[in-house]
């Protein structure tokens, strides 16, 4: 068992390792991985040096979003038991990303550490709304993705509402709306970081308590472990994972459904190692989706978040053939 | 339309026709509230005794023009296409027996709504190419859905398939219209929301057209799906061939949705919400087809009227504002009823 999680957790980190290289060589002018490697350490010429600086902050935002996005996914489910619970399908990137937006009309300009905070804010508000609305009348799957459809059609129609509300912001927003990495400076992962590693800090410590309530709550007290301290645990580390993921890259579905399903698949039932090779396979999505995203169009570049629906939207579907009725 | 049902005790077959007789009325006194609230308010406000002058044919030119060309177009078209989602909606929920089952919630609208961006972006569009393509986008999408729930249409596969399916033709829609450059993007983009705020007299005319090809057909479909209730067995003994009927009311519901998107865009919720007020209304159990209509065109017409009053820099599409009472209804439903989960 243990030697599955060491191989797969191998694998899963030269992946991460090839695909950062590759997201920093592969562009609108892509470069040599020599080039790319002289660049890292300066000694490349001049345009490359600078190419790679602006791919730098670009990469590191998709690590930590892949992360946050992939480990608030796997907590969610760890917590209701239910494969099918992801940020995105939950409703609680879109009421993070109403947040956003109300923050980028009332404010103007927004520094991105305020949008970060606004971002968790409106996820806080969601998720326990989704919480407490499906768990009246005993939590069931099917209430859980009806919360969540009913919630992400309330937040993205408030937030279109918004937007359309000033022709000025609508510009601004539609690209980041459709979800996106495009940024060239380090401000955005500078403010995203901190959280991202509080989140995985918290997951960390949970992660023995989650294999005891993945046992049932029942059987999780006797073990001594404090259900109602747990889910607001998970849920703190779930409100900040996916907004701080939210705030840098807008609504981007389905990491947190395939990330945690890949792992599962991989080391069984343990939630830690779960949680370890989610925190690894998030990131490899993301950069995929990423890179995918920007050779796809002939010009300019595909929003991350379609490219994410290309290919969450079937695994959705076979999931839902699979489990059949609950 | 209220037909009254063969049964030993006439005394409540009659009782529950009259209640519907009174719920019909209901509806149709709300929409002329909402009608003349319509046509009455805005930038250039008009009395009631104005605005009857000019349906008379009198009144200043002025009034002629902003209720004529402007306002009256406007809430018919929320008339028609609501009637049609209303009356779509109903049919579904009756022959899946789910009452989740509707046209936005089963991915059916965002299959038409590519099948339409298909037509307009790739073949130029008109008429009868974006019809064309968003019918045969929504019947591409349903087949899909009933491929994989083909094994049992009870709630959660149903859903959830949807909702997978719909994500699918979503970004499948949006990525044409990437690739298609922004000035056509942004066109398409606010119809790709759902709106009325362009509406015109030609479309008015052709989803009139629609409307009159469709609604009689499904409403005379409210007879079998009465029986089929009951049961395919019971259905069966009374001379009906329940996958016929089933076939019938699916094509005619998914017909009246997908030329709905291709007129006015996909408008979420109001296929959902509507059947369900007019059960709740009628309170019968029964299959409530022209309630569920009217109860379309009603909730259309004052999503519309809302979409109007909200102040807000470009104008509102109509589907944002049913996007989130949509989504306030569902909370409401599932709040009022612990069980609509095991559905």
């Amino acid at each position: 068992m243990t030697a599955r999680l060491g191989l797969a957790v191998a694998l899963a980190s030269s992946m991460l390792c090839i695909l950062a290289l590759a997201s920093l060589a592969i562009g609108a002018k892509s470069l040599p991985l020599g080039e790319v490697l002289a660049a890292l350490t300066g000694d490349a010429s001049d345009v490359a040096n600078e190419i790679v600086a602006m791919r730098v902050p670009r990469m590191l935002l998709a690590i930590l979003a892949g992360i946050g996005f992939a480990l608030a996914g796997a907590v969610m489910q760890a917590v209701t038991r239910n494969v099918l619970a992801d940020p995105g399908i939950m409703g609680v990137n879109a009421g993070a990303s109403l947040a956003v937006v109300l923050c980028v009309a009332l404010t103007g300009m927004a520094q991105p550490m305020t949008l970060v905070w606004a971002a968790m804010g409106g996820a806080l508000v969601t998720g326990a709304l989704v919480q407490i609305f499906s768990s009246l009348g005993g939590a069931t799957a099917l209430r859980l993705v009806l919360c969540g459809v009913a919630m992400s059609a309330i937040a993205g129609g408030a937030g279109w509402a918004v937007t359309l509300s000033d022709p000025d912001l609508f510009r601004r927003v539609l690209v980041w709306g459709a979800g996106s990495l495009i940024v060239t400076d380090f401000e955005p992962v500078r403010a995203v970081a901190p959280f991202v590693l509080a989140g995985v800090l918290l997951t960390l410590v949970l992660g023995p308590r989650l294999n005891a309530i993945a046992l049932g709550n029942d059987l999780a007290r006797s073990l001594g472990v404090g259900i109602a301290g747990t889910q607001m645990a998970a849920a703190a580390s779930v409100v900040v994972l996916a907004g701080a993921a939210t705030s840098a890259t807008g609504p981007v579905g389905f990491v947190g459904l395939l990330a945690p399903l890949a792992a599962r698949a991989v080391v069984g039932v343990d939630q830690r190692a779960i949680l370890a090779l989610t925190a690894l396979l998030g990131p490899v999505l993301l950069l995929s989706a990423d890179l995918l995203a920007r050779v796809v169009l002939p010009q300019g570049e595909a929003p991350l978040g379609i490219v994410m629906a290309f290919a969450g939207a079937p695994v959705l579907i076979a999931l839902a053939y699979r489990i059949g009725d609950l | 339309m209220s037909v009254i049902i063969a049964s030993p005790a006439g005394g409540i077959a009659l009782k529950t026709s009259r209640r519907r007789l009174l719920a019909g009325i209901f509806l149709c006194l709300a929409g002329l509230g909402i009608g003349i609230w319509t046509l009455a308010s805005g930038d250039y406000p008009l009395t009631f005794y104005e605005i009857l002058d000019v349906v008379r044919g009198g009144g200043d030119e002025t009034a002629r023009m902003v209720v004529m060309e402007w306002r009256l177009p406007r809430f018919l078209a929320a008339l028609v296409a609501g009637a049609m989602l209303g009356l779509a909606g109903a049919l579904f929920q009756s022959v899946f027996r789910n009452p989740l089952a509707s046209p936005d919630v089963m991915g059916f609208d965002a299959g038409a709504h590519f099948g339409a961006v298909v037509a307009m972006l790739v073949f130029g569009g008109g008429f009868f190419l974006v019809a064309g393509g968003a019918l045969s986008g929504g019947a591409v999408a349903a087949l899909a859905v009933y491929l994989f729930v083909a094994r049992g249409l009870s709630g959660f596969r149903l859903i959830v398939v949807g909702i997978g399916i719909g994500q699918l033709f979503f970004a499948a829609s949006q990525w044409l219209l990437l690739q298609a450059g922004e000035e056509a993007a942004v066109a398409v983009a606010s119809w790709g929301l759902g709106s009325l705020n362009d509406m015109d007299k030609s479309r008015l005319a052709y989803l009139g057209i629609s409307a009159v090809l469709l609604v009689p057909p499904g409403l005379l479909l409210a007879r079998s799906l009465r029986q089929l209730e009951l049961g395919d067995a019971i259905a069966r003994g009374t001379g009906l061939d329940p996958g016929r009927t089933r076939l019938s009311a699916i094509l005619v519901g998914l017909a009246l949705s997908a030329l709905v998107t291709a007129l006015v865009g996909p408008i979420g919720f109001i296929a959902l919400v509507a059947p369900q007020i007019a059960r709740r209304l009628t309170a019968d159990g029964d299959v409530a087809l022209v309630h569920a209509a009217l109860a379309g065109s009603i909730l259309l017409g004052a999503s519309d009227l809302l979409a109007q009053k909200i102040p807000s820099g470009m104008p509102l599409p109509v589907g944002v504002v049913t996007l989130v009472l949509g989504g306030l209804w569902f909370f409401w439903l599932l709040l009022r009823s612990g069980r609509v989960g095991t559905s």
